[in-house]
C-alpha cells in the first residue's frame, strides 16, 4: 500500500480497522474525536460496529462485555474520559480480557484543556483503577508508530489477556503524516485460541465461560494475583521497547523523554551538537514496562541526566528509581498545555553542562 | 424623555459571548437573567456549568457558579443545595450533558426532588465537540458520528427527556419550550419564570427544557436553522408543561390485556 | 416614538432580528465591526412599532428599544 498523508486520529482508526477490530465503543471528547468519527463511517464500511456509548463509563463497560465474548475490541478517549474508564479497566484486568485503549492526552487536572500534555503517566503506569493490576503502555511519537503501535497492541492484548493501552496526545491525533500499513495483517507472534470466551456454553469438555473478577475466598484471588502477577513479569522481560537517539558515541548528558516531547528534544540536540555539546536520548516506548535497565546503562555514560515531559514531573520518578542516585537528574517540564520548545531544552542543557553538578 | 424598555439584564455580565451567530444560548441566558432580576434573586443564586458549549457560562452571568464535570451538574446541585437551603441553585446543560452522561444523575436528583432548577438546552447535536449525534438528535439527521444521517435501528430513537421525567411520582415542574420565533421565546420565559418561582417558594424540583438551534454544527444560517427546528423538531417534541407538582401520578398505565 | 439602538460591538450579523421584524424595517449593513461581522442596521426607523421581537429574539442583547415621550405602555414580557 502506497503512503497516505493522514491524520493522526484517522490512522488510528484506520490501524485498528487494519488489525481485525470490528467494534467501536466510545464516546465524544477532545482532542480525540476524529477517532470515532473516522470509525462512524469506516466500520460500517468493512462489516464493523460502531456505537456512541452515553458516558466513558458506559463505553468502558461495553467494552467489557464485548471483549468477553473473544472479539477484537477497541476505545479511544482523552484524559478526564480515562478517568472515568479506570474501573472497568481494573475490571478487565481482573478477569484478564484482551483490549486496546488509547488515550490522546490533554492538559489537566480537572476539565484542564485541550492542548497537548503528558499528565497520564502516573495513571497510565501505576494503576490509575484500584487493585493490583498493570496494562501495557505505548507511546508512539509519530503518527506512522502511533499505527503501527496501535495493530501490534491487538496482539499484545490477546497474547497477554490484558488491557493495552496506546498513550499520544494532541499532537498525534491532530498532526498529519505519510502513513503507510502493511498490506497483509499477521499477527507477530503466534496466539492461542480464545478457549476463556464467552460465546455459548454447548456442554462437552471445554468448561463453561465465566468472565468474572470476583473471588471472595482470600486463598483462591491470592492465587488469582500471582497469576496476573506473573503475566506482568513476562511482559517486564518481554516487552520493553525504547529507541536510542546517539547512545552508541561519547555524551555528556542523556535526555529521557517520550511521545512528541522527544521529536522536540531531537531538534534541541541537533543545535547543541552543532555547538559542540555531545548529547543523547533515549525515549521509552514501552513505558509500561519501563526500559529500567536501558535508562540505568545509558545514564552511566553520561555525568547528568534531564528528563523533559509536558508535565509537573511524572515520568522523571521511573528516571530516579532506574538511576538509583548515581546521576543527577534534572528536570524540563511545561504544564497546562504549553509545549517545550527547543530553545528552552538547549537552554537548560547548557546550564546543566555549564555548572557541572547538583539537581535542578 | 427617552425611556430605555428593553435593555440587558442586570444578571448578564456585560460581555460579548462566545457563542457563534445565531447561536440561541444567548437568548436563553438572557431570559434566566431577566428572570434573575425579576425575582430578585442574583445575589443568592449559584449556577452551575456544565461541559459543552455553555462551559464559560460563569463569564455571562453576574453570579457564583460551580463548574461540574459532565453531566453530573445535577448531582453538584444537589450538593450545593442540601449544603445552603437558602440559596436559589440551577444548572445549565444541554443535551450531551443532560441526555447521555448525565442521565442517571438528572433522575435522580428529579426523583429525590431536589428544590433546584435546570435548563435544559436540546439542539440535538454535541456543538462544542464538533457536531456529534446526541440523544435527541432526530431520525435520519446528519451528524459526525452518523455521517448517513441517524438510524433509529442502531442509535434507537431520539429521547423525550420531559416526558420520561414526568413519568416520576415526586411532584416536579417539568416543561418544555422553544426559543426559535420571538413569540415563542416570550413562552418560553414565562416558564422559565415559573420554575425559578417554584424553586423561590420551596416547593419543588423543576426543569424547562428549551429547543434551540445549533446553526454551526446543522450546517445552516440562523434563520433556515429557526425554519428547521419548527418543521423537524416540534413534531417530535411537543411543547408544553408537562407536569406541575400538584401531586398527581403521571406515569402511564400498563397496556390493556388484549394488546400486550 | 420607539427607537432601536444597535450595539455594534455586541452584534454577531447572525440576521434573526431582520426575520423577526413584522415591519421588516431591519436589514443587514455593508459596516463590519472590529471582528469582521456584519452588523444590523434599522433601514425604516419611521416605521417602528415597538414591538421588541427584534430585541427578543437577538441571541447577544446587541439591541436596546428606547422611547421618546410618554404615549407607550410597555408590558413587561
Amino acid at each position: 500500500m502506497a503512503k497516505k498523508l493522514m491524520k493522526g486520529a484517522e490512522a488510528i482508526g484506520e490501524a485498528a480497522v487494519k488489525a481485525g477490530c470490528r467494534l467501536f465503543f466510545g464516546y465524544p471528547i477532545t482532542p480525540q474525536n476524529e477517532i470515532p468519527e473516522y470509525l462512524s463511517h469506516r466500520l460500517p464500511q468493512v462489516g464493523g460496529t460502531f456505537v456512541q456509548a452515553e458516558s466513558e463509563v458506559a463505553a468502558s463497560n461495553m467494552l467489557y462485555g464485548a471483549a468477553g465474548t473473544g472479539e477484537r475490541v477497541f476505545t479511544s478517549s482523552s484524559s478526564p474520559g480515562i478517568s472515568l474508564m479506570q474501573e472497568a479497566i481494573s475490571y478487565m484486568a481482573g478477569s484478564q480480557l484482551p483490549v486496546v485503549i488509547v488515550n490522546i492526552m490533554r492538559a489537566g487536572p480537572g476539565l484542564g484543556g485541550i492542548l497537548p500534555a503528558q499528565g497520564d503517566y502516573l495513571q497510565s503506569t501505576k494503576g490509575g483503577g484500584h487493585g493490583d493490576y498493570r496494562v501495557l503502555v505505548l507511546a508512539p511519537n509519530s503518527v506512522q508508530e502511533a499505527a503501527d503501535l496501535v495493530i501490534e497492541a491487538f496482539d499484545l492484548a490477546d497474547y497477554y489477556r490484558n488491557p493495552v493501552l496506546v498513550v499520544g496526545d494532541g499532537l498525534i491525533g491532530q498532526m498529519m503524516e505519510p502513513v503507510e500499513f502493511k498490506e497483509d495483517y499477521e499477527p507477530v507472534r503466534p496466539l492461542p485460541p480464545k478457549l476463556w470466551a464467552s460465546t455459548g456454553h454447548r456442554g462437552g469438555d471445554k468448561p463453561r465461560a465465566i468472565i468474572n473478577s470476583l473471588f471472595l475466598d482470600p486463598e483462591e484471588l491470592e492465587r488469582h494475583n500471582q497469576v496476573l502477577q506473573a503475566k506482568y513479569a513476562e511482559m517486564e522481560k518481554r516487552e520493553i521497547r525504547y529507541q536510542g537517539y546517539g547512545l552508541d558515541g561519547d555524551y555528556d548528558l542523556l535526555i529521557v523523554a517520550y511521545g512528541t516531547v522527544a521529536r522536540v528534544c531531537q531538534t534541541a540536540m541537533e543545535d547543541l551538537e552543532a555547538e559542540g555539546y555531545k548529547v543523547a536520548m533515549l525515549r521509552p516506548i514501552s513505558l509500561y514496562p519501563f526500559p529500567t535497565a536501558a535508562v540505568r546503562e545509558a545514564a552511566e555514560r553520561a555525568s547528568n541526566v534531564l528528563v523533559v515531559e509536558l508535565s509537573a514531573g511524572q515520568m522523571i520518578e521511573d528516571v530516579r528509581l532506574a538511576v538509583e542516585g548515581r546521576r543527577p537528574i534534572h528536570f524540563h517540564g511545561r504544564t497546562g498545555g504549553m509545549l517545550a520548545t527547543p530553545e528552552e531544552i538547549a537552554d537548560k542543557v547548557r546550564r546543566i553542562v555549564g555548572n557541572r553538578g547538583g539537581e535542578s | 424623555m427617552i425611556h430605555t424598555v428593553f435593555e440587558k439584564p442586570e444578571s448578564l455580565a456585560d460581555v460579548v459571548t462566545h457563542y457563534c451567530p445565531g447561536c440561541t444560548h444567548g437568548v436563553i441566558h438572557r431570559l434566566v437573567g431577566e428572570v434573575l432580576d425579576e425575582l430578585s434573586i442574583r445575589e443568592r443564586t449559584v449556577g452551575i456549568a456544565p461541559v459543552g458549549c455553555s462551559v464559560l457560562a460563569y463569564n455571562y452571568f453576574e453570579t457564583d457558579f460551580h463548574e461540574a464535570s459532565h453531566g453530573r451538574a445535577p448531582a453538584v446541585a444537589t450538593g450545593i443545595k442540601r449544603a445552603r437551603p437558602d440559596l436559589i441553585v440551577f444548572s445549565y446543560q444541554g443535551d450531551g450533558d443532560l441526555a447521555s452522561i448525565g442521565m442517571g444523575e438528572v433522575i435522580h436528583c428529579a426523583n429525590r426532588g431536589e428544590k433546584i432548577t435546570i435548563i435544559f438546552v436540546n439542539n440535538a447535536i454535541y456543538g462544542m465537540t464538533g457536531g456529534q449525534m446526541a440523544p435527541t438528535t432526530m431520525p435520519d439527521q446528519v451528524a459526525t458520528t452518523c455521517p448517513m444521517g441517524r438510524d433509529v435501528n442502531q442509535a434507537g430513537w431520539p429521547i423525550r427527556m420531559a416526558e420520561l421525567l414526568s413519568a416520576l411520582r415526586t411532584p416536579a415542574y417539568i416543561a418544555r419550550a422553544s426559543v426559535h420565533s420571538p413569540l415563542h421565546v416570550v413562552e418560553a420565559k414565562r416558564m422559565i419564570r415559573q420554575a425559578f418561582q417554584y424553586q423561590v417558594a420551596d416547593t419543588c424540583f423543576s426543569m424547562v427544557e428549551l429547543l434551540s438551534t445549533c446553526p454551526t454544527n446543522w450546517g445552516l444560517p440562523p434563520n433556515e436553522a429557526d425554519r428547521w427546528l419548527e418543521e423537524n423538531m416540534l413534531p417530535y417534541y411537543p411543547l408544553g408543561v408537562f407536569k406541575t407538582p400538584d401531586g398527581a401520578d403521571r406515569a402511564p398505565r400498563p397496556l390493556p390485556v388484549d394488546q400486550s | 416614538m420607539p427607537q432601536i439602538v444597535v450595539d455594534k460591538e455586541r452584534c454577531k450579523g447572525c440576521e434573526r432580528c431582520v426575520a423577526a421584524c413584522p415591519q421588516k424595517i431591519l436589514g443587514m449593513s455593508r459596516e463590519m465591526n472590529s471582528k469582521g461581522y456584519f452588523v444590523a442596521q434599522v433601514v425604516e426607523p419611521m416605521r417602528c412599532i415597538g414591538c421588541r421581537l427584534c430585541c427578543l429574539t437577538c441571541p447577544d442583547v446587541a439591541l436596546n428599544m428606547n422611547i421618546h415621550g410618554a404615549m407607550y405602555h410597555y408590558f413587561s414580557y
